[in-house]
Parts: C-alpha cells; structure tokens; sequence
C-alpha cells in the first residue's frame, strides 16, 4: 500500500535522506530505527507533507503523495502523531479529536461522523469521550494516548507513530505497544513506528528498517536486523544482546 | 475636595459612566477584527483602521452621492472591506507568514501610508458628514445618551456574541480557535490552513466594514480618521493581551471608561492621556497583556 522510491531530502549542503526505497503492505507494522540525526524524522515530515522531497517519490494506495501539502497528505489517509504531544489545550479532549475526525477524512465528514471518528479514536486508546474532560487532566500517558486518537479520528491508511513511548513508564510502554497492535488488528491501519525503544518496539513490529546518516543500512526481520553486524555497530551498541531476545520473543 | 466628592456624586458622573460604556462598544469592535486576524493569522494588520477609512468613504459616496439607502450604503461598504480584508491578505500578508515580525509590520505600515496616500489623491483632504442623525434618547431631564451610540454598542455587543458563538460551536469555529495555538500541527489533521487565513482575513474586513458604518453615523470622513482610532485599537489589543479576543473586549471597556471619566473631570484630552498612562503603566506591570493566556 505505500511505496517509496529513491527518496532524497537535501538541506544546503547536507544530505539529511538519501535515495531510501521501501515498501509497506497493508496493516504491516515497520519499525524505523537509528542514531539520533539519521533521517527518521526528515522521513516522517516528508511523508506527511511537512517536508518536499528533493528526489524520488512516496506512493500510498497507488496515488503520488510525495510533495503534496499535508492537510491534502492527511486527507488521503496518513496520520500522524508527534513525539512531543502537541494537543490544543483551549479545546476539550473530544474537540481535539473531533476536530482531527471532521477534517481529516477526505475533509468532507459531517458533525456526526467527526464525533463518531473522535469517539472511535478515543475509546481505542481508552480516553473519556464526554465532552467536557479537558487536556490539562491528562498525564504524560494520556497524551501520548490523545496523539494517537486525534491520528486514528482521521481515519488513516497509513499511521506515523513518532516516539510512542518516551517518557512513559514500563507498564505504560507496555500498554502503548498494546495499543499499536490493536490499532493494526481491529482497522487493519498499518503502521511505521521510530522507536529508540527497541526491546518494546522489537516485539511488535513484523519488519525492521535501519537508518545511518541519511542512508537504509539494514531491513528485515526483528531477530535478523537485531543480529546484523552493522546495526550492532552503529546503532545496538553493548544492548544488542537484549534487542535480539526481545525480537526473538 | 468637597468639589470633587460632588463631582462623583453627580448625575452628570452617572451620564459620563454609561457614555464610556457606549464608546467602549464601538472601540471593542474595532479591536475584535484586529484580534482575531493576529490570533489565527500571527501578522498585525497596522493598516486596519484605514481599511475601516475606506469603508467609510464607500458608505458616504454611495449615500450621499448615489443616494443609496444608508442601511444598503453600510451593506456595500461592509462587502467592499470583506474584499479589501482578502486582498490584504493574498497580495501582501500571504507573501510574509514566515517573514520576521519587523517585515510584517512594516509591509501593513506601507500599506497604511499607501491606503491613506491614496484616499488623498482620490477624494481629498476635505471632511465630509453622512448627515444622518438618529438624534438622542431622553433619560431624565439631564441625561441624553446618542441613539448613534446606543445602535453602535448593541450592534458591537451582538457581533461580540454571534462571532463567541461561531468560534465556539462550529467546527470552523473551533479550527480557527485552534491554529491560533498551533498553526503546524492544524494542517497534520487536514485543515487546509491557507483557507483558514483567507476567511479570518475577510471576517477580519467584515468587522472592519460594520465599524466604518457605526463610526460614519458619528464622525467624518477624510484620508486621516485612520490615526483617530489606528493607534487607540492596537493599543487596546496590547493591553488585552495581543489575539486575546475576550480580553480586547473587556480592555476596550477600561480604556472607554478612563477616556471619558479623565475627560468628566478635565478635558477630554487629558481623558485621553490619562488612559495612555494606564497602558503605559499596565506595560511594565503585565508587558503580555492584562488579559494575556498562560503559554
């Protein structure tokens, strides 16, 4: 459902992404890895619109989405959710994703649909769906939990799932990876998850790929990448051990 | 002393109170337009109150001149600054969204000489009167209260409420109230903000056209009354908390009070230099604003 091809995102004289190719099927789960300046986040703000690519092309469901501007990106199905939670605080929690569900599916819902899209969202990730509980109630958790409804309210094909789990908890990252595989399961939405968590991303994902300055150095599976000599030394470092048990779970 | 406590107690001070209740109206809703285009679309419009100038020459040429109904003049002249608000918006705003702040301001600066030069050359330097009074209401024997300003509060006080009630019960509403917290993420959720910008700049011009019809029933027309209000409304703003729509409401009312209450007691002048001492006062006490959200 997605393909991407020979994506390239330059910066002056820096090359942030260099001709990386990959390709996802419906409802896979990919995990996006790598040192911090690697290029995930110049992959995540380029398939969802934030950033034009210099080169290649990202083709989701058969239709080119490479360049287009974001809310056109979001309209025909990627959703995204930010490392940082960034909810809008004068809005409720069910305005946040009610907003999300009225605008963001092809951007032609009605006032309905947008509750029901929000409540949907809400109720998946287990926040209240009453429109009166407001965002400064919820925790780091609750949040993070709130980016990923206002995501899942626009109905995506394809999730971004930014850093899920910093600044949670161990029971709470368990819950948060819980919740991405539910999300898969029950809407069948695939998802590309970075992670620097990997004993908890490991477990989840069904593919791997690796970044290094820019370029894809490694791509299969949980257990194969988490062995593979070269992401050991650029990326696992002394916690390749635990990686690859955790992959092989 | 005895002077001043009977100065207070007056009917007259009671007169002076519900005067500045009445021009806080007025200057309310020139700050809402100004508020509401800095609260979504982060640019300060300088040359607001000349848009509000030609309005109110629209308004004058098609009354006095065309002899078009003033009620159908003040419809044209609202449409003509709803065009004027986009155009600002797509010849110039457009261009500087990312511009630094000084750009901004100084492009709306030129704009507001460029407008006002140019009233100049078309129209003159002459004042002109609409000629429409509405004469006055008789409280008391000693009270009179203009119905020009009366018309102006309720009609500032209902496009207060009818805009609260879009902001805050319409999806559109509720987008516009959230990309003025976050203009990055809006579009992640598929507002297409380019739009956004182009409807808050014409509701913008719309607010700025119902402020010349109100303000052309009490005062003339002629290329300057932009410096009459321009700087007043900004500082209003300021004072409210730059974007804070509620708090330019309640600031337009301090401001009025202190206006007329210092001109009850001096000269309406010193009203005037009273209620700028306040804000300069109000700068160094709450530099954000007296109204300004928490970030």
């Amino acid at each position: 459902m997605l393909e991407v091809t020979g994506l390239t995102k330059h910066f002056g004289g820096f090359t942030a992404v260099n001709n990386v190719d990959f390709n996802l099927d419906k409802g896979e789960i990919l995990g996006l890895i790598g040192p911090n300046g690697s290029g995930k986040s110049t992959i995540f703000n380029m398939l969802s619109g934030t950033l034009v690519p210099n080169a290649g092309s990202v083709r989701l469901n058969g239709r080119e989405i490479g360049g287009a501007p974001p809310h056109k990106i979001c309209r025909m199905g990627v959703g995204r959710t930010f490392q940082i939670p960034r909810p809008i605080r004068r809005l409720s929690i069910l305005e946040n994703a009610a907003l999300a569900g009225y605008y963001g599916h092809s951007g032609v819902a009605t006032r309905e649909e947008a509750w029901r899209n929000a409540a949907e969202g809400l109720a998946l990730v287990g926040l209240p769906t009453d429109p009166y509980s407001t965002v400064d109630t919820l925790g780091a958790a609750g949040l993070k939990k709130l980016e990923l409804a206002k995501a899942l309210a626009t109905k995506p094909d394809l999730l971004l799932a930014d850093e899920s789990l910093g600044g949670l908890d161990h029971s709470e990252m368990d819950q948060a990876a819980d919740m991405l595989r539910n999300i898969r399961e029950e809407l069948g939405v695939t998802i590309i998850w970075v992670e620097h968590i990997m004993g908890v991303l490991m477990r989840v994902v069904d593919r791997v790929m690796v970044l290094d300055h820019g370029e894809k150095i490694a791509e299969g599976k949980p257990q194969d990448v988490a062995a593979d000599p070269k992401v050991i030394e650029v990326y696992l470092g002394s916690d390749a051990d635990e990686v690859a048990a955790a992959a092989a779970r | 002393m005895a002077e001043f406590t009977d100065a207070l107690f007056s009917i007259f001070f009671v007169e002076t109170l519900i005067n500045g209740l009445l021009l806080g109206g007025v200057l309310a809703l020139l700050s809402l337009g100004l508020n509401l285009v800095f609260g979504v679309v982060d640019v300060v419009w300088i040359c607001y109150a000349e848009i509000i100038m030609l309005g109110m020459y629209t308004i004058y040429f098609l009354h006095v001149d065309a002899g078009i109904p003033v009620i159908i003049a003040a419809g044209c002249g609202i449409a003509v600054t709803t065009i004027l608000g986009l155009l600002v918006h797509r010849i110039v705003i457009h261009y500087l969204l990312d511009a630094a702040p000084i750009n901004q301001l100084l492009a709306t600066g030129g704009l507001l000489f460029f407008l006002q030069g140019s009233a100049m050359v078309a129209f003159g330097i002459e004042f002109r009167n609409l000629g429409v009074s509405l004469g006055s209401l008789i409280v008391s024997e000693d009270i009179y209260l203009s119905w020009t300003r009366i018309l102006c509060f309720v009609l500032a006080a209902g496009s207060v409420g009818v805009l609260y009630v879009f902001l805050s019960r319409s999806y559109l509403g509720a987008a516009i109230r959230a990309i003025s917290q976050d203009r990055e993420i809006m579009p992640l959720m598929g507002v297409d903000t380019k739009k956004l910008y182009l409807l808050t700049s014409a509701i913008g011009g719309a607010l700025a056209g119902l402020a010349a019809a109100l303000l052309a029933l009490q005062y003339d027309v002629h290329p300057f009354i932009g410096l009459s209000f321009g700087p007043i409304t900004f500082m209003i703003c300021v004072m409210g908390g730059l974007g804070n729509m509620v708090g330019g409401f309640l600031a337009a009312f301090i401001f009025s009070e202190l206006i007329t209450i210092g001109g009850y007691f001096a000269d309406l002048e010193w009203g005037y230099v009273l209620a700028f001492v306040v804000f300069i006062a109000t700068m160094f006490v709450r530099p954000e604003g007296l109204f300004a959200r928490k970030s």
